[in-house]
């Protein structure tokens, strides 16, 4: 039957086949093995889950392939229940491919059991079966495809292997069952099902939804206390009132006789039925057993000790960044010379003028700057993929769960903080993006503003600017404690706004720990690469825009003319003497850093960084400083090198802030609080411009907004009482 | 007697008699094969004795003391 797929209706050329599946059941190992690059990633409308796309083609047919978010179940617990509930009912897949790990059939087929419940045609894909051979698991699958009435294929998704025959016996499938839905009737015991039978009935008289769905099945829904379905019912006529009274008598009396709800009573038959069908011998145990699991929980032993545990996460996290930061100096390297290079070519080609400037200062310059930073982005997603993919991350949310809740967060938490910089170097736009795994909007909320706080590795450079500058013989302690406070102010302000603003219970924690798995090469590199796309695409564009403003508030309005002569007769008088070449240069480099300072000064962000001197000497910064801070909102990594211009001494690379720190050091508005306070503001002030984009992407506009002014409030707050408090007792 | 999960300790194992929780909390428990007769086995505890994982289905699952107390078990064997 494999090899017969002739589809010839020339009207629908195309099968749509949706991939759906427990989380960590292959579900994304086996679609990228299918589809392998020829997929499209996007977001369901309104809501940040992620939709995957991808087409292949067959001889006669155009296969579109949908990878459905991975669910446990379909009731509307979540927003990815709730997608892959609503894709079926909307868009009618032809056939659903629900893949089950063959090693955990028993809870894998419970979400099986309501795709025949909903009635759409289904293509079971066991998948696994290299690790169920391994642990001794014989499975009979022609039987249980008898048993469940539906086509059963073997597949090892990590290989590949059995990945045409699905395909095949799914489009097959397909063609011989059209678009013809029918639901399976199971039997939930004699008065569930005398409730049901009452409700199909008052449902199919009235057509009650009949449109969208099998009646047994919106019947089944209300008795299960589905507030989608019962929120949908209610906008389609008074027969819902009905429904609901009838549900409402089941539950008590159900609660009365049994003492149970009657969605665990459903429930409970549905395991039943599949207990059922696997005790006719369908799994079969030999005798040399558990092989992998025995290597997960021998792990397990270690990885989530009690005491070792979290030690060694701390190390392999460490480890990480520790791995991030020397493999990705090398292409950061010839980045940078590339960089160079297109900037030398460029002064070469242009003729002096505000068009070089622009191109050179402005474009180059800017967006350089960001893009040499896409390296040690895509290492440390490579790393971040890796872990997610192994199963550990789930560990580490295991383990600080306990923390988090205490300060109004949860365990999954954890993972935005580390990718932000919880252990300095990270960034908060792949940290943002990763709340999406937080189901409770409040803590997802309260992770969302408080990642920002996170030491990123845009911020590392002007710490370390400052900290060379200032407290040279602490560097390592004073690195260690600036990591530290922004995890302690992240906890303090989510604990804070989680008692004010989104005051709210906490969410449950109830989450599977899959089994160890090497992560495949191609499933880690599509997953580095779409996140570090989207840095680029993201940074590339938000970059190029602000860094021409930035050029252009930091060049306009020029400085009169008059005083341009005047430096250009310093000049001449220089060249004119008789100094030596070298003493010539020098003088030369210092009049041009003067009428660099001076222009600066003269130009609309000078004006502005001026303007703000009054309100900023409070916490000890001067207009200089400002500009830098300012130009700071559109990207971190500006900080440094605004701070060069502003300090004339041209181009200063963020990576080299070695000559810069000793100016600083002995420039005499610079002392160690204003070092302190400005590495407290640095790291507190409002999330750069991409990074609030990411906010209002996740959660809107006016928490993005709140985030923006609430953080730099705190930050100049913070570093106002640092910098009183320290010039007037230690000054 | 059944007793709530939270009161087993790390290598225990148990049957699950009932879970009491409703609403979302227990339609996740159910979801995930917390079900009456489900044999379960405590694996562990967190660094600060809190969530709690456990192995049932051939699985292991982590839940918080809190979800724990919803969970009525019979203990089995020795």
């Amino acid at each position: 039957m494999a090899n017969a797929v002739k589809w010839t209706i020339k009207e629908n050329p195309t099968a749509t086949i949706a991939l759906a599946g427990n989380p960590n059941s292959g579900k994304t190992t086996l679609f990228n093995a299918i589809t392998g690059s020829r997929q499209h990633v996007g977001n369901y409308p309104g809501i940040t889950v992620e939709r995957k796309e991808g087409t292949i083609n067959l001889k006669d047919v155009k296969v579109k392939l949908i990878d459905l978010p991975g669910t446990y179940s379909l009731s509307a617990y979540s927003d990815e229940e709730l997608v892959a509930r609503n894709f079926l009912v909307n868009e009618k897949p032809d056939i659903v491919v629900d893949i089950v790990d063959a090693t955990m059939l028993e809870r894998h087929l419970y979400l099986a059991i309501q795709f025949f419940e909903i009635g759409i045609p289904v293509v079971l894909a066991l998948n696994m079966m290299d690790d169920a051979k391994k642990q001794g698991l014989i499975i009979d699958t022609e039987k249980l495809s008898k048993l469940l009435n539906c086509p059963v294929v073997e597949t090892v998704a990590r290989s590949g292997r059995g990945k045409g025959h699905l395909i095949r016996t799914a489009v097959q499938h397909a063609r011989d069952h059209g678009k013809t839905w029918k639901p399976l009737e199971i039997s939930y015991g004699a008065e569930i099902d005398l409730v049901l039978d009452n409700m199909t009935e008052i449902i199919e008289e009235r057509q009650f939804m009949t449109d969208r769905y099998p009646a047994r099945w919106i019947a089944l829904k209300y008795l299960e206390n589905d507030s989608e379905i019962i929120r949908y019912g209610k906008l389609n006529g008074e027969v819902a009132e009905q429904l609901e009274a009838i549900a409402q008598k089941t539950k008590e009396h159900c609660l009365k006789t049994l003492k149970v709800l009657p969605e665990a009573i459903i429930s409970d038959y549905r395991y039943g039925l599949i207990n059922s069908i696997l005790k006719q011998d369908i799994v079969i145990q030999e005798k040399s057993r558990q092989k992998r699991i025995d290597v997960t929980t021998k792990l397990d032993t270690f990885l989530v000790n009690r005491y070792i545990g979290p030690i060694l996460m701390i190390a392999i996290l460490y480890g990480m960044f520790q791995i991030t930061f020397t493999a990705g100096e090398i292409p950061m390297g010839w980045l940078e010379s590339l960089f160079g290079w297109i900037s030398a070519t460029a002064t070469a080609l242009i003729t002096e003028g505000l068009l070089q400037s622009l191109v050179v200062s402005g474009i180059i310059d800017g967006v350089g700057g960001v893009m040499g930073f896409v390296p040690l982005i895509a290492i440390m997603f490579l790393m971040i993929s890796f872990l997610e993919d192994s199963g550990y991350m789930a560990r580490v949310a295991y383990m600080l769960d306990r923390v988090l809740r205490i300060f109004g967060l949860h365990g999954y938490s954890a993972m935005p903080f580390i990718i932000s910089g919880g252990i300095a170097g990270g960034c908060a736009v792949p940290g943002v993006m990763a709340t999406r795994t937080l189901r409770s909007p409040k803590e997802k909320l309260a992770t969302l503003l408080t990642a920002p706080f996170m030491p990123c590795g845009a911020k590392l450079p002007v710490f370390m600017l400052l900290v060379a500058a200032f407290f040279t013989e602490y560097k390592a302690q004073m690195m260690f404690s600036i990591t530290l406070f922004a995890w302690i102010m992240a906890l303090l302000v989510a604990k804070f706004v989680r008692s004010t603003v989104i005051k709210g219970e906490s969410t449950p924690f109830i989450m599977e720990l899959p089994p160890y798995r090497l992560p495949t090469v191609r499933g880690v590199f599509i997953h580095t690469w779409e996140r570090t796309w989207q840095y680029i695409k993201k940074a590339g564009t938000v970059i190029l825009a602000v860094s021409i403003l930035l050029w252009a508030a930091m060049t306009f309005p020029s400085l009169p003319t008059q005083q341009i002569n005047q430096y250009e007769l310093e000049r001449q008088a220089v060249l004119g003497s008789t100094q030596a070449m070298t003493e010539q240069q020098q003088a030369l480099l210092e009049i041009n850093n003067r009428e660099g300072q001076a222009a600066l000064r003269y130009s609309l962000a000078g004006k502005i960084g001026t303007s703000l001197e009054p309100l900023s000497q409070l916490a000890g910064f001067d207009w200089r400083t400002n500009i830098a801070l300012v130009g700071g909102f559109a990207a971190k990594e500006v900080i440094v090198s605004t701070f060069g211009t502003a300090y004339s001494l041209g181009d200063v690379d963020p990576e080299a802030a070695g000559t810069l720190s000793t100016r600083i050091a002995v420039d005499p508005s610079w002392n160690k609080f204003t070092a302190l306070a400005m590495i407290v503001f640095v790291l507190l002030y409002a999330p750069c411009v991409v990074t609030v984009v990411a906010i209002a992407k996740e959660s809107s506009w006016g928490w993005a907004t709140f985030a923006t002014l609430f953080n730099t409030t705190l930050g100049f707050g913070m570093a106002v009482i640092i910098y009183q408090i320290g010039t007037k007792l230690f000054m | 007697m059944p007793k709530p999960l939270r009161q087993f300790i790390s290598g225990e194992k148990a049957i699950v008699t009932a879970v009491t929780a409703d609403g979302e909390v227990g339609r996740r428990l159910r979801d995930m094969g917390l079900s009456p007769g489900t044999e379960i086995k405590i694996l562990g505890r967190a660094p600060l004795k809190d969530p709690v994982s456990i192995r049932l289905r051939n699985y292991t699952l982590t839940l918080r003391n809190s979800e724990a107390d919803f969970i009525m078990v019979e203990k089995v064997g020795k």
